[in-house]
């Protein structure tokens, strides 16, 4: 039942810090809380029963039987014996938590136990005990509890046994799958180089760090004994008279179901009450401590790209241009923090014309491209400013069913890495139909056809056997030129291509590159073209825009850029270009990393890196100023002709 | 894909192997002298000799595994004193009745939670999603055998709308809207629980699966959401929620010994249940032998299906 994944928990925990932060989450987390509130109520109850005002829960009293609930001296009425339900149900759940909260501790001690040593050993003990868990959990949970319950004969520490017994296989795999991992970590390996045994190592090192999963696993588990091990006392296998847990009051209940229902559901409710309030408290801490909840791993990103803009430019777009992008704003809400991804970008695209986007990560050059047509995921992303048109029409204005209308028609796109962005479950084929009806109403047969004359035009052989074929079992390059005809399903006028031959390797990459630069002649499509590489933006681009946080520090025709850059970040990816022949001329060339962008420094971005800078780059705003034809540039203090490649 | 079958069934001979040796050494752990524990008050000399010599009780352990596992692939499970009939004639007859109970109920909470959880992922934090996280910690709470009893005193006491206990009705009945009719309740109770479990794990793959490149594409490509969601992340989510679904047919068949005995429904559940107070040892072991066996199959086909929709797998 433990569907938890056990999220992954530094090794080590750290004194102090983040711990106090977890506990207010779980504090925030009102159900949780609650949760826990209840159970800390219903165990200070039971522990205190010896000491409360309840009458003996063992005493019959013929005369006063069946009383309803708020009867005289009666607040939940009497059972079939006359016995006080109340004080019977603080008695009852006394034992029910106690048999739970044993059956738990044993399962953790011995699942623990197992997992720790089959996931430190390895091998053939890890494999040994392992496929021991694996024929246990064969068996249905409840049923392997009652085969136990069987032979042990009735009774409830039989019953606490079996629960245990059924539940130390989710222990052992939980634990096992951490402990491998802590295993070959350094501290481990120093431990042993240290001298120490191995018992030492795993009870003194790396138990310590498993605790918390065990603790997890505890958590989702206890209620779940709880509630089995009342299901065994209710089939009468638990419990024996006169003692009785939760359990076997509901069993001994429901055969006066009819005439006194309430002897039943009392107990019943009792152990809904203590299940859920574990349960509750239990989703709490996990959620606190589920790495994929905080990091916003776990949301689902809406079809569109939210748009809040605050300001939308007066300017309208110069007919020539097919796409026209002004002052373009897009920023990430995470948490309280605001991260601006891009900070005014300034874009156009004539027919036919390709514009190299270029930058390190993290430079704002694919969420660029990316808010065009609104596949920015949202929550953590929103565009806040600008506009963007596509042929006139404001794109961040048009309705979502129209976005749909454009995307993959009038504007298409090619990703990173084929293999994560093709669906894994559908043919290269039905993908390939399916973007093409999505877009025109003909008919499968047709659209089949359609298909194999793109495979065709991206030089793919034996097109008809390819389209049934599933993406995996292509090749890198192949992958891409489906992904590539995909894009040119619909005729496009504009294919956004984000670093379309990244995940390729050198020989692949250029034929890719050439094919794009083929296509797009034939085609008459403009491209936007996202990369990292300027060795790629000389090869297509006509026009290159280079990106540094979330703005373009320099524009302008490739060649002039390529020969002349102005702006120091622009000389350094140039230079970072690997040379056939100079293997020392390498890409990670360029000291220090990207500024932070929820904390941009004031003035020139790029301060922190140039050689160049001096005071007053850092003083304030720095414009995207006019540098010759066609060219603009961010500096203060440009680079002279011929000083890059120096 | 007939080759892949025929290798996971293979592969399951081995497990299928371990469940009788694990059944034999829970039976053999019983305290005290076997042939009485088993024959209970039917102990009478002639028929202890019996026992001991058709189990071979007198022979080492491994040895009376061979004569039990050699009966066993003759269909002999031994033979139930207090019912005074074969093991597993009793056992077959009953194990329809749990079958048609745990398969209803799987199928219930295959889709109903496979429905929830892909709501709940698409309104995510929306008032739905909230609803259905509330409704799903409640169902994985609450105690079936409590739910059971809730039900008759409210649909078939109250309002009466389905009966209380049965199969069939007593007069009259014995079709399958009788059936059905019986199944009602039962099978709901039962499906509860593994409908949560399965609602939470769709809402967690569904949330997993739409942050994925795959979807960017199909979004991309201009499909409607519609599509997006219930074609391309829906299939990705099954994937991963198949083979919860075949575990949840151990917690389903296994809850059925609850639901069995609050329902009276005639299954191999309430026979255990039984036959472990009457200490009727040798139907106790034939039952859970076949129920676990059945469980098995039942992971197999889960794998198989989840081969069938993903082509990575093959
Ligand atoms: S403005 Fe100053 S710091 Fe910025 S790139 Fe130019 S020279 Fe360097």
């Amino acid at each position: 039942m433990s569907d938890t994944a056990a999220p992954a928990m530094p090794a080590r925990k750290k004194r102090g810090g983040g711990r106090p932060s977890a506990l207010r989450l779980l504090l925030n987390n009102t159900l949780a809380t609650t949760g826990l509130l209840v159970l800390v109520l219903i165990i200070l109850i039971a522990l205190a029963a010896p000491f409360l005002p309840l009458p003996d829960p063992d005493v019959t009293a013929p005369a006063d039987r069946l009383l309803r609930p708020l009867a005289d001296g009666h607040l939940l009425g009497t059972d079939a014996l006359g016995r006080d339900i109340l004080s019977r149900l603080i008695w009852g759940a006394r034992v029910s938590l106690a048999v739970g909260i044993s059956a738990t501790l044993i399962a953790a001690f011995f699942g623990s136990l197992i997992g720790l040593v089959a996931g430190y050993a390895g091998g053939r003990v890890d494999a040994l005990l392992m496929r021991g868990i694996d024929m246990v959990m064969a068996f249905p949970y409840i049923l392997l509890a009652l085969a136990i319950v069987a032979a042990l004969g009735p009774g409830l520490l039989n019953a606490l046994y079996a629960i245990a017994v059924v539940n130390i296989p989710f222990f052992a795999r939980n634990i096992r799958g951490i402990t491998i991992g802590l295993s070959r970590r350094e501290f481990v390996d120093a431990a042993r180089l240290s001298g120490k045994s191995n018992a030492r190592i795993l009870f003194g090192e790396v138990l310590p760090n498993v605790l918390p999963i065990i603790i997890i696993t505890m958590s989702t588990t206890i209620g779940w004994m709880i509630l089995e091990t009342a299901g065994l006392s209710f089939l009468g296998l638990g419990a024996q008279p006169p003692q009785a847990d939760l359990g076997s009051m509901l069993g001994d209940g429901r055969k006066i179901l009819f005439t006194a229902p309430h002897v039943s559901i009392i107990p019943g409710l009792m152990i809904f009450v203590l299940v859920m309030s574990i349960n509750l408290f239990g989703d709490g801490v996990r959620d606190v401590l589920d790495p994929r909840l905080k990091s916003g791993a776990l949301t689902r990103p809406v079809a569109r790209t939210a748009v809040e803009r605050a300001r939308v430019p007066e300017r309208q777009p110069h007919k020539d241009n097919v796409l026209d992008v002004v002052d373009l704003n897009t920023q990430f809400h995470i948490g309280s923090s605001v991260y601006r991804a891009v900070g005014g970008v300034d874009l156009h695209l004539k027919q036919g014309e390709c514009l190299g986007i270029v930058g390190e990560s993290g430079s704002g050059k694919s969420v660029t491209a990316m808010s065009l047509m609104g596949l920015v995921p949202t929550p953590p992303g929103r565009i806040t400013g600008g506009a963007a048109w596509l042929e006139g029409e404001d794109l961040f204005a048009v309705s979502d069913e129209r976005i749909r209308q454009l995307r993959g028609a009038d504007v298409s796109h090619v990703f990173q890495d084929p293999l994560s962005t093709l669906h894994p479950l559908f043919t290269v084929g039905d993908q390939l139909t399916e973007a093409i009806m999505a877009h025109r109403p003909i008919k499968r047969s047709d659209a089949d056809k359609r298909a194999e004359e793109l495979l065709r035009l991206v030089r793919i052989t034996n097109p008809t056997e390819r389209l049934k074929v599933y993406p995996h079992e292509l090749s890198g390059g192949m992958r891409q030129r489906i992904c590539i005809a995909m894009a040119l399903a619909n005729d496009a006028k504009i294919i956004i291509a984000d670093e379309p031959t990244t995940a390729l390797d050198v020989t692949v990459q250029a034929q890719i590159l050439s094919l794009l630069d083929t296509l797009r002649r034939e085609s008459n499509a403009a491209i936007l073209f996202i990369t990292h590489d300027f060795g790629v933006v000389s090869a297509v681009c006509d026009r290159v825009a280079v990106m540094y946080a979330g703005r373009i520090v320099e524009t302008g025709r490739t060649q002039d850029v390529l020969e002349n850059p102005a702006h120091p970040y622009t000389g350094k990816l140039i230079d970072c270009v690997p040379v056939l022949g100079q293997p020392e001329r390498r890409l990670d060339a360029i000291e220090g990393r990207p500024p932070v962008v929820d904390n941009l420094p004031a003035g020139c971005a790029f301060a922190d890196r140039c050689p160049r800078a001096q005071a007053d780059c850092r003083a304030g705003e720095i414009t995207l100023s006019p540098f010759g034809e066609d060219r603009a540039v961010r500096c203060l203090h440009p680079l002279e002709r011929g000083a890059a490649h120096a | 894909m007939a080759a892949y079958i025929a290798k996971r069934l293979l592969a399951a001979i081995p497990v299928l192997f371990g469940l009788s040796i694990i059944v034999f050494l829970i039976m053999a752990m019983i305290p005290g002298d076997p042939a009485t524990a088993i024959l209970g008050s039917y102990a009478t000399p002639e028929n202890v000799a019996r026992l001991n010599a058709d189990l071979g009780l007198d022979k080492s352990l491994p040895q009376q595994y061979l004569i039990w596992l050699g009966n066993l692939l003759q269909g002999d499970l031994g033979r139930s004193y207090a019912l005074n009939r074969p093991v597993l004639d009793e056992v077959l007859e009953r194990f329809s009745a749990t079958l048609i109970l745990a398969g209803t109920a799987l199928v219930l909470c295959s889709i109903l939670g496979l429905l929830a959880g892909v709501i709940s992922a698409v309104r995510q934090y929306g008032l739905a999603d909230k609803l259905i996280t509330v409704l799903v910690l409640i169902g994985i709470s609450t105690p079936s055998f409590w739910l059971g009893l809730l039900l008759i005193l409210a649909f078939a006491v109250k309002i009466r709308l389905f009966p209380a206990s049965g199969m069939y009705a007593i007069y009259g009945g014995g079709d399958l809207p009788d059936l059905l009719h019986h199944l009602f309740l039962p099978a709901l109770t039962l499906a509860v629980v593994a409908t949560g479990v399965i609602a939470r794990l769709t809402r967690t793959a569904m949330l997993e699966v739409l942050r994925q490149d795959y979807i960017r594409t199909a979004r991309a490509k201009g499909l409607t959401e519609r599509r997006v969601i219930y074609r391309h992340a829906f299939k990705a989510a099954l994937v991963s929620v198949i083979p919860v679904i075949g575990i949840q047919a151990g917690f389903v068949l296994g809850g059925a010994v609850y639901i069995e005995t609050v329902f009276q429904w005639p299954g191999i559940g309430s026979m255990l249940v039984n036959a472990i107070s009457t200490r009727d040892l040798l139907l106790v072991q034939g039952g859970v032998l076949v129920v676990a066996a059945t469980y098995v199959l039942f992971n197999l086909a889960a794998d198989v299906v989840q081969t069938i929709l993903d082509p990575r797998l093959r």
